[in-house]
């Protein structure tokens, strides 16, 4: 498997989301009842909320009274200056203490407010995670059969890194935007009504003019993430099948279909970072003649003594304030959006449909014998369609199963009904006369052991690894369980033994080596019954042949059921399940089979007998 | 999941390890230029707007002179305006720049990592190269273009709007300076606390999507072993251990706007407060107050911005960095200066002479003393266990690593004496792991012909037993294949890539375990097939089941890259210890005995 390194602060570019790259912001398709759902995570914060949003008025309010303040000790030293009588030195002290009493108020509320609103939606954080994992344990195989890995990682990962954020900042950008507008405006009309008109004719206009641009460099943007998309694509295949580019000659072509996606790149790029780099300038030189219009308009209003050079100076401070909040007001929809189609994202896989929830009083056999029944039972992934059709078998305990049968033939599928990680659409499966059907999953489960080829391990120690399935076993029973794996040996080759972490990326471990771990697990588990897929070709033949005997040794006195690839293993079976097309289509030993001349014997013929002579 | 970043050899002497980055940054030096002066123009312009403003207080408000405020607002909108274009023209520049460099050295890590060999290949590993394409690439446009914008601004604003605070008010400029303290000083805070934990809180994610990747790829394993709720436990750890820690870093990074905000605010305050006395001392005009509280907010902006840039700039550093390790490889596999030529149709004869082969930096040869011949007509097998050499012989044969010693022949010729490109037009590669390309069926299969025609692709796809499949998808020859080839399964993974190979027409062929992902029945048919239809070829085969291989006419027994046994299946069953361990591990006594 290729992995992506992920880097601090950036968005995987592959983040599994469909639809991702059409545009800057994704859209949800429901986004009210989104929100609703949304509100149900808000909900426990209701009072955290309140408070939070009281600190932000009480902060934008603090904030936004200063100016005009500012604007009265100018107006002082012009009294004092102009009108000669000097400056009164008092007033101007109790006007700067005043002041600075306000901006630290409202510092400190600003302050008060952000650190409850992410610890809010740190939390909010936290139960997103939490339901997600516990939703993973709830859900059905056939979820996860039909669902990328990847797209479910990037919901517990990337949106809910966008919900975290988008909660932190958003919610209080709403509330202080909003009152920041009407503050400002109200302070405005109480220096001057004409001011304040010639200040909305200038504003909004810059507004239109920016969304303007903003639309332009959107259509761009898309363009760039398409071709990102496409670049990254590209990238990524050829360097993935490098030995197979360089043996058919592929480089030269490769290199000029990477030049074509790179050139759209470039033309994309440049355009939407030049347009939406344009903003800056605009707004400035639209303030700037927004200066000079209350300038002229204030001085004419000064001159004739309406209004004061302080409150020019405010009005002023104003206009620079403004803009502010009202662009992010403009972005709040996007925003909005983006956290609603995280958000979204995150509840459509919480509403998945689960596993049947089980009844409380159900059956359990006490002592196992191992011995398993189907009958007449059908089976197919979806509902429309059945791939095992009135299957019967008789296993007796002790017996070994041998599933056999031509690539995708669905061999797995008898592992998961066994398991009942699928359940059955009619007849049934019982064990030691127990229908599992009625049995709880996990009650079930523990009676096999399970060794699939895809060998799982997870990061941790090789002794937890070796004891997942008895989490309290001692070191002695760990160490004895992988001797009889054959692997005891092998981990005290490595330089930390039992307490070796096996990570994702250490590729100290063979595949043969961790198949043996996990044989060593199923060992430790002592299962009465054993689910085992054979190796095929990744192992080389030293280790299957300590495989082999770990998963002989291990069979040996317990029903088992192997999914089989060698000769021997499915000539000694006692029964062997021949499948094709998904459905069971012979039973018996080796010797019946082949005398019935079926598709098994002929299979069988085929590996030894009709290979013609040389190759 | 979480790599951390490969660093190699050069990581820590920086000069080196930025020499192909600067490279290829020099055709943008003049635009750099034109930039600059640019930059500061708008710098002028921000600097002197402030003049404008204390000049219509002072000529016009105060003095009661509209026309004055006329005149000087006109002024002032002229320098705005071409102030707004100095701006535009910078993002003009600096977008062209950014991007323009990124695509070259996209292009360039392109075109080197594709004449990179599977020695330079693997010391960086397929998926670290391609971050490195892309992420990296990314990162260092977004802070090229950022840092174009700013890292000249920043400085001239800074100092210059402190130079200018200090002509209009000596007495003042303590005021600028103490507000940049302040500041300065809750950035470095911020820095020593919080960068380290930002550290910290990667991890985290990265643990985090681990183990929700467990929870999934495990989920088998889990639900089989009962397992769900210790699972639960452990994430529920990582979720707590991961909320606790952003609580208190953005609890930290929180007291940035407030701060800010107080600063700027209380700045403003002491220029009118202290303002008030110079005033009336007559050493200053009331307009120069407001001028001073702009110069003020430019320079906490323009410390702002380099704070900004800070942080920006080790980031896109790693990234560059990275870049320019692979830009500084050399291909170790080039081709010779005048080429020599096989005929059009050559032979096909394969002869490893005496060949030694090992890793780079790596005592352990993985081949020694190799030497055998594959000839025409005949298929050369070759087994082992896994790390005795097998694909790495095979891979030998079209270069995608040299020999260390020794040499392989093609027809007689010393396969370096080719070019890559003649030389690989003659090899039909199977290699171990199927690998598709997004397309169409069609376009896979003559990947390596693209000219090929339908009979020809039909013919491959026969052979190589995928016609069937073919025939029942949906639109057949030309039915969509996804990237990596993840609609269709592994047998027929397989078998497309076989029937590349095939539809290639070479002379020689190589098969790396190509065989596996097949069942029996389609194996043996598959191999029937081939010994039929393309009889004269020579093939060499890498195989790990012994059925595959029993019936070649030369099987090289390879172990811990030494040729251990050559011969015949029945030869080898009497002469060859290791090959007898691996019979005997997969055929039953009897059927041994049947073969023999």
């Amino acid at each position: 498997m290729e992995k992506k390194q992920p880097q601090v602060g950036f968005r995987g570019f592959r983040g599994g989301h469909p639809g991702m790259g059409g545009g800057p912001t994704e859209k949800a398709k429901h986004f009210k009842r989104t929100l609703v759902q949304m509100f149900g995570y808000l909900r426990p914060y209701w009072w955290h909320l309140a408070f939070v949003a009281l600190c932000a008025i009480v902060s934008t309010i603090f904030a936004i009274a200063s100016p005009k303040i500012l604007g009265k000790m100018t107006d002082e030293i012009i009294k004092g200056t102009v009108g000669g009588v000097g400056i009164n030195f008092n007033t101007i002290t109790t006007i700067g203490l005043w002041l600075i009493g306000l901006y630290v108020v409202s510092a400190v509320f600003s302050y008060i407010q952000s650190w409850v609103m992410t610890t809010i939606s740190q939390r909010i954080t936290y139960a997103f995670r939490r339901d997600i994992s516990e939703k993973i344990a709830r859900l059905p195989l056939y979820y996860f059969d039909r669902h990328e890995n990847g797209d479910i990682v990037s919901r517990v990962t990337n949106d809910v890194e966008t919900i975290s954020q988008n909660l932190n900042q958003g919610m209080t950008q709403i509330v202080t935007s909003v009152i920041m507008i009407v503050g400002i405006l109200v302070m405005m009309l109480t220096i001057s009504w004409p001011m304040t008109l010639i200040a909305m004719l200038v504003l909004p206009s810059s507004l239109m003019l920016i969304s303007l641009i903003i639309r332009r460099s959107q259509r761009y943007y898309g363009k760039q993430q398409a071709a990102l998309g496409e670049i990254d694509g590209h990238i990524d295949e050829m360097f993935s099948n490098h030995a197979v580019v360089r043996a058919f000659n592929g480089e030269s072509r490769s290199i000029k279909k990477f030049s074509v996606i790179n050139e759209k790149l470039y033309q994309s790029g440049w355009k939407s970072q030049f347009l939406s780099g344009l903003m800056m300038p605009i707004m400035q030189f639209i303030s700037n003649i927004g200066y000079v219009a209350v300038a002229v308009v204030g001085g004419w209003l000064a001159v004739n003594g309406r209004i004061s050079i302080g409150d020019i100076q405010a009005f002023i401070q104003y206009m620079n304030q403004f803009t502010q909040p009202i662009s992010q007001t403009a972005n709040i929809a996007n925003v909005l959006q983006a956290t609603a189609a995280a958000a979204e994202r995150i509840f459509e896989f919480l509403a998945e449909d689960e596993e049947e929830l089980e009844m409380d009083s159900v059956a359990s056999p006490v002592s196992v014998k191992g011995e398993v029944k189907f009958s007449d039972v059908s089976f197919g992934y979806s509902p429309d369609q059945s791939i095992i059709k009135h299957f019967t078998a008789h296993i007796k305990s002790k017996q070994s199963v041998a599933i056999v049968g031509p690539t995708g033939a669905g061999k797995t599928t008898i592992v998961n009904l066994l398991m009942r990680f699928y359940d059955i659409k009619s007849g049934s499966i019982s064990i030691d006369g127990i229908d599992i059907g009625e049995m709880k999953r996990h009650d079930v489960r523990r009676l096999f052991g399970m060794v699939l080829q895809d060998t799982w391990l997870f990061q941790g120690s090789i002794a937890e690894n070796i004891a997942y399935g008895k989490p309290n076993a001692s070191h002695d029973e760990i160490v004895a369980a992988a001797a009889a794996a054959h692997v005891d040996h092998f981990i005290n080759t490595l330089t930390d033994g039992y307490d070796t972490i096996i990570s994702e990326t250490a590729d100290s471990i063979s595949a043969g080596e961790k198949q043996l771990l996990t044989i060593a697990r199923a060992i430790l588990a002592d299962a009465p019954m054993l689910i085992l897929d054979e190796a095929t070709s990744s192992v080389d033949t030293r280790t299957e042949a300590l495989i082999q005997s770990a998963m002989d040794k291990l069979s040996h006195g317990r029903t088992s059921f192997v999914i089989a690839h060698r000769l021997s293993t499915i000539r000694n079976a006692d029964v062997i399940l021949v499948m094709r097309d998904g459905n069971i289509i012979e039973q018996g030993n080796h010797a019946e089979l082949l005398l019935r001349k079926g598709y098994y014997a002929d299979l069988y013929d085929s590996q030894f007998s009709q290979i013609k002579p040389s190759l | 999941m979480a790599v951390a970043p490969r660093t190699l050899q050069a990581d820590k002497d920086e000069k080196i390890t930025v020499k192909y980055l600067v490279e290829y940054f020099k055709p943008y030096l003049l635009a750099m230029g034109g930039l600059i002066i640019l930059v500061w123009g708008q710098a002028y312009v921000n600097l002197t707007l402030p003049d404008y403003t204390a000049r219509i207080v002072n000529q016009g408000i105060v003095a009661k002179d509209i026309a004055a405020v006329w005149s000087n607002g006109l002024q002032m909108l002229l320098l705005a305006l071409f102030g707004g274009v100095c701006t535009i023209a910078i993002g003009f520049v600096a977008s062209k720049i950014a991007t323009g460099y990124v695509r070259r050295l996209r292009e360039a890590i392109f075109i080197k990592v594709e004449q990179f060999s599977l020695s330079e290949f693997n010391t960086f590993s397929s998926s670290s190269l391609v971050t490195r394409a892309t992420n990296d690439m990314q990162q260092i446009q977004n802070v090229l273009s950022m840092v174009l914008r700013m890292a000249f601004l920043a400085p001239f604003m800074g100092i210059g709007s402190i130079i200018k605070a200090h002509q209009l008010a000596p007495t003042m400029s303590w005021i600028v300076l103490a507000a940049i303290g302040v500041l300065v000083s809750l950035i470095i805070l911020l820095f020593i606390v919080a960068i380290p934990k930002f550290t910290l809180i990667q991890k985290l994610v990265d643990k985090l999507s681990l183990q929700a990747r467990e929870m999934l790829t495990g989920v088998r394993v889990i639900r089989a072993y009962n397992n769900d709720d210790r699972q639960q436990d452990k994430f529920d750890r990582t979720n707590l251990e991961s909320t606790r820690l952003n609580i208190f870093v953005n609890r930290v990074m929180a007291l940035m706007q407030p701060v800010m905000t107080l600063v700027m605010g209380l700045a403003s305050v002491a220029v009118v407060w202290v303002g008030s006395y110079v005033v009336s001392a007559g050493n200053l005009e009331v307009g120069n107050l407001l001028a001073l509280i702009q110069y003020v907010s430019q320079t906490i902006m323009a410390f702002l911005m380099i704070s900004i840039i800070f942080i920006m700039v080790p980031r896109a550093a790693v990234s560059g960095r990275r870049v320019n390790e692979v830009l500084a490889v050399e291909p170790m596999i080039s081709d010779p200066l005048s080429p020599t030529h096989l005929p059009k149709v050559p032979r096909g004869v394969v002869e490893f002479h005496d060949v030694d082969f090992g890793y780079e930096g790596s005592e352990q040869p993985v081949l020694s003393n190799v030497s055998f011949i594959a000839e025409p007509g005949q298929t050369t097998a070759i087994i082992g266990g896994t790390g005795s050499g097998k694909s790495t012989m095979l891979s030998l044969i079209p270069r995608l690593y040299d020999v260390s010693s020794g040499s392989v022949t093609v027809d007689g010729v010393d396969i370096r004496q080719l070019s890559q490109e003649e030389l690989r037009s003659h090899i039909g590669y199977v290699p171990q792991k199927a690998s598709l390309f997004s397309g169409t069926v069609r376009s896979n299969i003559a990947y390596g012909r693209p000219h090929a025609s339908e009979v020809e692709l039909n013919q491959a796809a026969d052979t190589a037993q995928a016609r069937e499949f073919i025939t029942s998808l949906p639109k057949s020859l030309d039915n969509p294949i996804a990237q990596a080839g993840n609609n269709v399964s592994g047998g027929q993974k397989q078998r497309l890539s076989i029937a590349r190979a095939l539809a290639k027409k070479p002379k020689i062929y190589l098969f790396d375990d190509s065989f596996s992902a097949l069942d029996f029945k389609t194996d043996a048919a598959l191999r029937q097939a081939l010994k039929t239809e393309i009889a004269s070829a020579t093939f060499i085969v890498v195989a790990q089941r012994i059925s595959t291989i029993m019936q070649a006419e030369k099987i090289i027994v390879l172990d811990k890259g030494r040729i251990v046994g050559m011969g015949t299946h029945r030869e080898l069953l009497r002469t060859s210890v290791v090959y007898r361990e691996i019979a005997e591990s997969q055929l039953s006594a009897s059927e041994l005995a049947r073969k023999q």
